[in-house]
């Protein structure tokens, strides 16, 4: 499917986006998908022209004037046989085809950069991890797999980029995640393309593909000079999670350092994988996800952190591979279990007013 | 040989039949408290005539607020509420009752040969219901309406917004109890009332679509009216089902209401097809092209119509292997309807055409229905989903389903059978007039809207990126000359009622049974009980009955 004609492609893509007939191909996907499109186009034209030369010949030859006295005809089970298996042959290639379209937008490749992106009512905020903040825009970089983990803080939104063909819903209370690769630098429409609310129409914004030399000069300029990783940690010690997660042999809750993508058993009995979804889950209901051996006392989070907050903690666990700092902080802020829920309100303004 | 079918009664002493079931009673009361299944499908078409005129204006309004790129007509909020209000409209107050309860309401019975639906009062409560519920949509409307979108999506719809969110899922919740008890009404007549001889083999197909269509009411209403308790609960007491912070999941509430509303899709278009099958044939003069591979294919599409619903769902987060289970059923589900298409023009294959009103909208509907499927397909299939789904490459996907198909099929089937429900011909010039400014003015319309939904224009915007403006004020020229095409039918059949010409009892020389007793018929419809003692569409048995009773007339018996 990547190997059409490349007149032929000239023709259809760049013609019709000069004529902005058609969505400019601005990932490595597009080419992929406008190449199904096409497909389809083309056995939906090639249906309807059979349907309209045959109502219209048999229009013809078969009017009244010509043709005054009906010849009765019951039915012919080769030909129902015939425009039963046809469009069912069709329609079941364009289903695989799809399905393997589908399935690599979204299965993010292990080595994709993730940048988190929170919806509300009505704006989108993109938290790079180097601790870049955007609101309506996303500054991307070429010829790098970039995954988006979505989440909203309130209604469904849906973050569409129509010049790289993907599309996914932002939802309240769960991760979502697609990915794509720009290929064409450019700036391209960010749309909210599911219903939120009055001002839906306005929750806009830019997608900025940027070569990877232009997308380094853009990301040294808008640091706030704190990594996401970083705000992370700030919040994990004011909201006192290192008083029990500190990985002390008597600590009271497990050691997060590596925790990430590690297979835990819960005190269920379930075993689960420790992933984005999971982390969150257990920070803000999490009773239901007790590791197995240790104590249901975990309080629930649920609205004091925002989901930045949550993306912030999610990232610094993440990234957490050993215990020494968190002994630092522990050490150094001398936050003792008795403190707890007594924390100084974090910087940067990731908790929840 | 001329080139028309109709043969209407000598004018100079033709006359409608001064006693029928129009003038069996007089008085408001006599309509209002009656039980007659062709009193309350005229109900029925004047109630959905309205409601669809409030729905049309407010689409007006949606195309000139979207004439300019920032919108300058209404505000956000305003627009919002349009919209919504157009969708519940058309499709709770127009399309699913449209065929039904009018045509449906009207002709099944006189189709199998009974004197009225099995349940007669539960008809006429019906068609209260409905009125309940619109007359309830209708104030919700003055009274600040509602902007959740027809979709009624939680939690916007729960927690986020502060319009009459109560009394519209109220108004839908009582409107579906309508479509329920019509449903079931029609089970019961065609289990139960068929004439001697009339074996379900013998059904004209517009019968057979009634069925699959009632069997999906009756099943699928009932959970849309769950999912709308539940939003009223979780608005009012907060019980948390759809809340995630309660441990409530908000993608419970789409899978609940997709779970009628995809077969609410097949509600509105089956008994639409049923019109065409009912047309199509007619205006041939021959038996439709595999009976029995349409009758089941109507089946096949209630079935399966059940087993598709979170093809709507494929880039909410639902697994991937949900989405591979759901795109190939919605494959299974595009079978039928090709299907269909091919028998139908292949009914024309030999026949005897001639190309009165009803067949130039059935023409239309096999042209646009045509794109409309073949459009669904591009959505089922999940990779160009992704980038189709939640534009107005959706938008111009339904609207080709149902206005280019099912309003299509309503109005064949409305000028097919006006002779019948009023003794009186509709203006044939005119009317095809009107049939060919719809099909232009649709297509006008609703194709830009594909190119704009491929470029990635959201639907349910209120101001969009100036690029998109050509296309859309192509799309608001179309929809100008859609509204004279729809206008010009209410004005003349209006004038017909007086003025049309007396049409006799089977202008068409149409085989169903309803065209075999006068027009507009009587109250119990049959004089004595019919007998099925053909098949169905026997254009040569018709001939035999016409020729012996030309003969009859004639040579006048002797003794």
């Amino acid at each position: 499917m990547d190997q059409i004609s490349p007149v032929i492609w000239q023709f259809l893509v760049k013609w019709m986006t000069n004529f902005a007939l058609f969505p400019p191909e601005a990932s490595k996907i597009a080419p992929q998908m406008d190449a199904l499109y096409f497909f389809i186009v083309l056995v939906s034209l090639i249906g309807l022209t059979i349907v309209i030369l045959l109502v219209t010949s048999f229009s013809i030859l078969y009017s009244k004037e010509r043709h005054p006295v009906a010849v009765q005809i019951e039915g012919s089970t080769l030909l129902e046989a015939t425009w039963t298996i046809i469009p069912l042959g069709l329609f079941l290639v364009m289903f695989v085809w799809g399905a393997l379209i589908y399935f690599r937008v979204y299965t993010p490749p292990a080595n994709a950069m993730n940048i988190y992106v929170v919806g509300k009512q009505w704006m989108w905020k993109a938290e790079h991890p180097g601790g870049q903040h955007e609101i309506n825009s996303l500054h991307v970089p070429t010829g790098r797999a970039v995954q988006l983990t979505l989440i909203s803080q309130d209604v469904f939104h849906s973050f569409s980029i129509p010049a790289f063909r993907v599309k996914r819903e932002a939802i309240p209370g769960r991760y979502t995640t697609v990915w794509f690769e720009p290929t064409l630098p450019g700036t391209y429409h960010l749309f909210c393309t599911q219903y939120c609310g009055t001002e839906h129409s306005h929750m806009i914004g830019d997608i900025v593909v940027m070569t990877p030399e232009d997308y380094q000069k853009w990301l040294a300029s808008s640091t706030s000079g704190v990594s996401l990783a970083q705000n992370g940690e700030r919040l994990f010690a004011s909201l006192s999670c290192n008083a029990c997660h500190n990985g002390r042999a008597d600590a009271r809750g497990p050691s997060l350092a590596n925790v990430y993508g590690s297979k835990l058993i819960l005190s269920n009995g379930q075993s689960v994988t420790a992933d984005d979804a999971y982390l969150r889950e257990s920070i803000l209901n999490p009773s239901q996800h007790v590791t197995e051996g240790f104590a249901p006392i975990m309080p629930t989070y649920q609205g004091q952190v925002s989901e930045e907050g949550v993306i912030a903690l999610v990232e610094y666990i993440k990234n957490l591979n050993s215990n020494y700092r968190v002994e630092q902080t522990l050490n150094t802020t001398g936050l003792l279990p008795e403190s707890e829920g007594k924390a100084a309100p974090a910087a940067q303004g990731t908790v929840k007013k | 040989m001329s080139n028309a079918l109709a043969t209407l009664p000598d004018k100079a002493t033709a006359r409608v039949p001064k006693v029928n079931y129009l003038t069996k009673e007089n008085g408001i009361l006599s309509w209002l408290l009656t039980g007659d299944h062709k009193r309350i499908a005229i109900l029925y078409l004047i109630s959905i005539t309205f409601f669809f005129f409030i729905g049309g204006s407010l689409a007006g309004l949606i195309r000139l607020q979207l004439l300019t790129p920032n919108g300058g007509l209404l505000a956000t909020d305003t627009y919002n509420k349009v919209f919504t209000m157009h969708g519940v409209i058309m499709i709770f107050f127009f399309l699913v009752p449209s065929v039904p309860a009018t045509l449906g309401n009207f002709f099944i019975p006189m189709m199998i040969g009974a004197k009225d639906l099995a349940l007669p009062k539960i008809n006429l409560l019906s068609w209260y219901l409905y009125m309940a519920a619109g007359m309830l949509a209708l104030y919700t409307m003055m009274t600040g309406g509602v902007d959740t979108g027809w979709t009624f999506t939680t939690p916007l719809s729960t927690h986020y917004v502060n319009t009459n969110v109560l009394t519209t899922g109220l108004a839908v919740f009582i409107a579906g109890f309508s479509s329920i008890f019509t449903g079931l009404n029609f089970i019961v007549t065609i289990h139960k009332m068929r004439a001697p001889g009339m074996t379900w083999f013998k059904l004209p197909l517009f019968v057979w679509a009634h069925y699959a269509a009632s069997i999906l009411m009756v099943l699928g209403t009932p959970v849309l009216a769950i999912a709308i308790v539940l939003v009223a609960l979780e608005r009012t007491i907060g019980i948390g089902v759809f809340d995630p912070t309660k441990g409530g999941d908000p993608l419970l509430f789409q899978h609940l209401f997709w779970f009628y509303s995809h077969p609410a899709v097949y509600i509105m278009i089956l008994p639409g097809m049923g019109v065409i099958s009912e047309v199509i044939s007619t205006f041939s003069r021959k038996r439709v092209f595999g009976y029995t591979a349409v009758a089941f294919s109507s089946v096949a599409i209630a079935v399966f119509g059940f087993f598709v619903w979170a093809h709507h769902m494929f880039i909410m987060g639902i697994s991937n292997y949900a989405v591979i289970v759901f795109s190939l059923l919605t494959m299974l589900v595009a079978v039928p309807s090709a299907i269909k298409i091919f028998n139908w023009t292949f009914t024309l294959y030999k026949g005897s055409i001639t190309f009165e009103t009803p067949m130039l909208y059935a023409f239309g509907f096999m042209g646009l229905f045509t794109i409309g499927g073949m459009t669904g397909v591009f959505l089922g299939t999940s990779g160009t989903d992704i980038h189709l789904t939640e534009t107005y490459f959706i938008v111009a996907h339904f609207h080709f389903v149902m206005v280019g198909g099912m309003l299509m099929a309503f109005l064949s089937g409305i000028h097919f059978w006006w002779p019948k429900m009023t003794g009186r011909m509709y203006p044939e010039k005119m009317s095809q007039f009107a049939a060919v400014v719809t099909f232009i003015g649709f297509n006008f319309t609703f194709f830009p809207q594909f190119i704009l939904g491929t470029l990635g224009m959201p639907r349910r915007y209120a101001s969009y990126p100036p690029e998109f403006q050509i296309l859309n004020v192509f799309s608001t020229a179309g929809a100008t000359i859609l509204g004279v095409g729809y206008l010009l039918p209410v004005l003349y059949l209006v004038w017909s009622l007086k003025y049309g010409a007396v049409a006799g009892d089977n202008p068409w020389h149409a085989t169903g049974l309803e065209w075999q007793v006068q027009s507009p018929p009587l109250t119990e419809n049959f004089p004595e009980l019919p007998i099925m003692d053909h098949d169905v569409y026997d254009y040569e048995w018709l001939e035999a009955k016409e020729q012996a009773a030309l003969n009859a007339k004639e040579v006048p018996s002797v003794g």
